[in-house]
């Protein structure tokens, strides 16, 4: 496919790795921030053509993952009701709530439906107008666009039995968050292509400036995160710490300036929860007060429930860059994708996950072996 | 979640900004395709697609400067005599 396969020639990808460690002198920490990226590096093995002391460890990037637990639950709560339809992204019904998930809920006659956009939600709203019809917007930046546009439309066309449950959280204030704590030990980033695909990289000058800290923004595909890798290790080994830009071919400085605007009229920033790590203030999206209507939770009196999440789970950490799946004790064991204990394992850009399918065969040969 | 996958406008459908919708194509499947976000994008550009939005148009000659940077690299350090592939 055109603008993929030749991000994946493996000669490319080597004279990078060539290149790297050519101009590495020093170990170095990388985090790459989306669980896209993540789930390519364990995939193709990038990880395994850098120098030695040259580490990626896996950011929070994953919108499944870090939805926190309270958010599960409104879900599940609203999607068992017998007049709602509910609709959500597939990743989402395998999330585990505290004893059980959305797809349990469609299991026990739940109307609980996978759609690909937010607009087929609408389209089932407009379709079965006796029906309440919910979506499940979860994302980042990058889905930010189509879940206002889904919003915005119902309004023009005043679709009124259509409402979305909004777990939108945003990409630099969680960088923010892991720079600041004092067990950080990312020394570079590479920042989420299609995230700056939609907001553009500005917002990231301050950070870079104020922590010292290189962010590369990156593209998806092998040879785009091995450039990635090059530009942030060459930055480190200088001594700079700037904005550079790898996906230069999708992302423009100042981003996608009509996404950016519709964004802004449907929805506010507001504190968000992930899953794992609290609250980060400013830290996600939330429908302004004009949209109110479409907001589910108030919709549907869910707006105040609290939940504690579960303790087994490091998931936490490893969203931070702390730990790695092989660390937590459940892995492979407890915890597989076929029964997930915490939202890593779920979704398939989820490091548990991704180590659960690409690496889980080397762990037991090395444990076996070594 | 944030997967955005490359594909080819062939038709462009709709005046209104907000509903402008066209179809794409990805390696032989055809999707329809909401593009809004790209005003500029004609039938033949190349867009990146996000759970049904067009979200960015892909620059052909920024998408060759990944090979390109290599090329340079390699001049400089001739850390690899052979020419990109
Ligand atoms: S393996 Fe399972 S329990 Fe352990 S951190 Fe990953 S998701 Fe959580």
């Amino acid at each position: 496919m055109k603008f993929i396969d030749e991000y994946r020639d493996a000669g490319a990808a080597a004279r990078y790795a060539r290149a790297l460690a050519k101009i590495t002198t020093r170990p170095w920490t990388l985090m790459e921030v989306c669980g896209g990226q993540t789930h390519a590096i364990v995939k193709f093995g990038v990880d395994e053509l850098l120098p030695a002391g040259v580490t990626l460890v896996h950011g929070p990037g994953c919108p499944v993952c870090v939805t926190p637990l309270e958010l599960i639950e409104k879900a599940i709560e609203i999607a068992s009701r017998p007049e709602v339809t509910f609709c959500s992204f597939g990743d989402m019904l395998r999330v585990p709530g505290r004893s059980r998930d959305l797809l349990s809920v469609k299991a026990t006659g739940g109307d609980v439906r996978i759609v690909y956009s937010p607009l087929d939600a609408l389209a089932t709203a407009v379709a079965q107008p006796s029906r309440e019809v919910v979506f499940f917007a979860v994302g980042f930046e990058t889905t930010a666009p189509a879940n206002a546009m889904a919003v915005f439309q119902a309004a023009q066309c005043g679709v009124r039995n259509f409402s979305i449950l909004v777990s939108h959280v945003l990409v630099p204030p969680a960088m923010e968050a892991i720079l600041s704590s004092p067990t950080n030990r990312v020394q570079g980033f590479l920042a989420a292509g299609h995230v700056c695909t939609v907001m553009g990289f500005e917002e990231y000058e301050p950070i870079a400036r104020r922590y010292r800290v290189p962010i590369v923004v990156t593209g998806f595909e092998p040879v785009d995160i091995l450039q990635g890798v090059y530009m942030c290790v060459r930055q480190l080994e200088e001594g700079r710490a700037e904005v550079e830009n790898q996906y230069a071919r999708a992302v423009r400085r100042e981003g996608n300036v009509p996404a950016q605007d519709l964004i802004r009229r449907v929805f506010q920033v507001v504190p968000r929860k992930w899953r794992g790590v609290g609250e980060i203030p400013q830290s996600g999206l939330g429908l302004r007060d004009e949209f109110a209507d479409f907001d589910a939770e108030r919709r549907f009196g869910v707006a105040h429930h609290t939940e504690e999440e579960p303790t087994v789970c490091i998931s936490g950490s490893i969203l931070r860059g702390l730990k790695k799946p092989r660390d937590c004790s459940a892995f492979g064991r407890e915890c597989t994708p076929e029964h997930p204990l915490g939202a890593t394992m779920v979704s398939s850009e989820g490091a548990c996950a991704a180590y659960y399918r690409y690496r889980r065969l080397e762990a037991d040969a090395a444990e076996t072996h070594g | 979640m944030c997967l955005a996958v490359p594909g080819k406008i062939v038709s462009i459908e709709g005046t209104d900004p907000i509903l402008r919708s066209g179809t794409v194509d990805f390696s032989g499947v055809t999707r329809q395709v909401n593009l809004a976000y790209v005003p500029d994008a004609k039938v033949g550009d190349y867009v990146l697609v996000h759970v049904g939005f067009a979200i960015s148009t892909v620059d052909e000659a920024e998408a060759k400067q990944v090979f390109e940077y290599l090329r340079q690299m390699d001049e400089l350090s001739e850390l690899d005599p052979d020419a990109p592939s």
